[in-house]
């Protein structure tokens, strides 16, 4: 792998990571199966396209597109919550929707963001290279992303979120509204992954509406690769170890993709069952081990 | 001070499986009364205490606690007024919590949750009064995860935060029974001693006739939703065990008596 490649993948990875941090929030604590993500990642990426082309601040097209992404998550919620539509089915039928919307929002099925104005240009501006400018972002964001996920997860509201992931009756016996718990918390997960969409769009110079297809699976391999390897004691140490395993998931497909055995290579269509190997591995992992240390 | 009035609920109501839970069941609680509830299994007595908690809304009937009608209020919203303590010690407390987060979240039972801090410094200390009461040692383990306590401290510890904020209504549904008996000793004479500190008005089911008697100072029974017995002061305290046992077989023996006339 060389040192492009490396850097590339780490860049995804932190970029990503903040759409793990939305999946970890919504699969981990509100134990929330939310597939609601493969449609917020492209939208948040289409709301900042058309926000930068008609001429809006890109860092203000970031908030735009994270508010959309609340949206669509606490439509999903308030299915779930009063309608009584079970969680998944209701974050299938809003993921379905905003395809259509997705494409109703960018007037097709792409838009192009080729020498429009990025989050990056003030960095590029001052000689930073472009590869680079853009880790750099991506590390800022997402360890500001960390932080603030940390404090809030601590935070008196936080812990009732926590709680409602935890034990719905004890919270609600406490005088909690968990509907409202699960539809702020639905929306922010979506506002997270909408925000990461949007920095990825901004990133390949274009939104597409079928960037979003697979975000719920690389999003739970993150997450799952993540506990594995760094662990998850705490929760402090669960959000930072999301972040990691993305960057740890985007570098072994990274190192796949680049893998050459005797003529044999993976090709770009293989990345769904690398993910799926990725994701069993990291499953068995624990158990394996468990084993050998127990012989 | 608690109006319960003509409340009626059917479960299942319309499928062949229709259970009429409450029958048009009527109660009158006064501020600081101690009611032991008791009755035959499907009697209705946990049916009564989560209408009271809102569990469900009712199919009739009005409550009231205090001037406010609280017939429609959601579960949540009646938690500023009523604190219970489930069957199963499971269910009051959250496991991956720490018990000191556990008891902030008790701490603001009925406020509002903002983004102030959720476990703060000057609240430790009376976290740690509080369970130096009980005797389980807990107060030295306040960043314990709750999920690694046993059932009986983690019982002790709903009821210690069921009345950190002191409720108007106490709800205790069988409280002590997956217990181990001298757990359920330890935690019902805390029960005693917590309800009589803050005077809290209170609901107690129970299978156990000798504690129906000792405790409280008032006993109804219940059978087929409806309340069949209801004693209260010198009373009550005369009841014996005997007492008991033979209204429950009494009610018993006419379901047996109706059943036959049905039968012939």
């Amino acid at each position: 792998m060389t040192i492009y490649a490396a850097i590339g993948a780490l860049e995804q990875g932190l970029v990503y990571g903040i759409m793990v941090i939305g999946v970890y929030l919504t699969f981990r604590i509100l134990d929330f199966p939310d597939l609601t993500v493969d449609g917020s990642l492209p939208l948040g990426a289409a709301i900042s396209a058309v926000a930068i082309t008609s001429g809006l601040n890109p860092y203000l097209s970031l908030l735009c597109a994270a508010i959309g992404g609340f949206a669509a998550g606490a439509v999903t919620a308030v299915l779930n919550t009063k309608f009584k539509i079970l969680h998944l089915l209701a974050s299938i039928l809003t993921m379905i929707a905003l395809y259509s919307i997705n494409i109703r929002i960018m007037g097709g099925p792409n838009t192009a963001l080729i020498g429009s104005a990025t989050v990056f240009d003030p960095l590029i501006a001052l000689g930073i290279p472009p590869h680079l400018a853009s880790l750099a972002v991506f590390s800022l964001i997402s360890l500001v992303i960390m932080g603030g996920m940390i404090w809030f997860l601590k935070t008196e509201f936080g812990q009732a979120v926590l709680a409602t992931g935890d034990n719905a009756q004890m919270i609600i016996s406490q005088g909690v509204n968990t509907h409202l718990i699960i539809i702020v918390g639905v929306g922010l997960s979506n506002a997270l992954v909408a925000l990461s969409g949007a920095l990825i769009a901004q990133n390949q110079g274009a939104a597409d509406v079928g960037m979003g297809i697979g975000t719920i699976i690389a999003g739970l391999a993150s997450v799952i690769v993540g506990e594995t390897v760094f662990g998850s004691s705490s929760i402090a140490r669960a959000i930072v170890a999301a972040v990691l395993g993305s960057v740890v998931y985007r570098l072994a497909i990274a190192l796949a993709l680049g893998l050459d055995l005797g003529g044999f290579t993976f090709s770009p269509s293989d990345l769904n069952l690398i993910t799926a190997l990725l994701v069993i591995g990291a499953l068995i992992a624990p158990n394996i081990k468990k084993k050998l240390l127990a012989q | 001070m608690i109006t319960v009035d003509h409340c009626t609920k059917y479960f299942h109501r319309g499928s062949v499986n229709e259970v009429l839970a409450l029958n048009d069941i009527g109660l009158q609680v006064a501020g600081g009364d101690f009611i032991t509830v008791i009755g035959s299994n499907g009697a209705g007595k946990s049916t009564l205490l989560n209408a009271l908690a809102g569990s469900f809304l009712l199919d009739s009937g009005t409550i009231t606690i205090g001037n406010l009608n609280i017939t429609r209020w959601p579960e949540y919203k009646r938690a500023k007024l009523i604190a219970r303590v489930f069957q199963d010690p499971l269910l009051g407390t959250c496991p991956s919590a720490t018990i000191e987060q556990n008891m902030a979240l008790a701490l603001r039972r009925g406020k509002r949750r903002g983004l102030g801090i959720g476990v703060r410094a000057g609240d430790r200390e009376l976290f740690a009064t509080e369970l130096a009461k009980i005797g389980l040692g807990l107060e030295t383990r306040l960043q314990d995860r709750v999920g690694l306590l046993s059932g009986g401290q983690r019982q002790a510890l709903t009821m210690l935060m069921a009345t950190l904020v002191r409720p108007e209504v106490l709800l205790l549904d069988e409280h002590i029974a997956a217990l181990d008996p001298k757990t359920a000793g330890q935690i019902l004479s805390l029960t005693r001693e917590i309800v009589a500190e803050q005077g809290l008005t209170t609901l107690m089911i129970t299978h156990n006739m000798k504690h129906a008697i000792e405790f409280g100072n008032r006993l109804i029974m219940l059978h087929q939703g409806r309340i069949i017995l209801d004693v209260s002061g010198e009373r009550k305290s005369g009841l014996s065990v005997d007492d008991l046992l033979h209204q429950f077989y009494k009610v018993q023996g006419e379901e047996l008596a109706n059943d036959s006339m049905l039968l012939t």
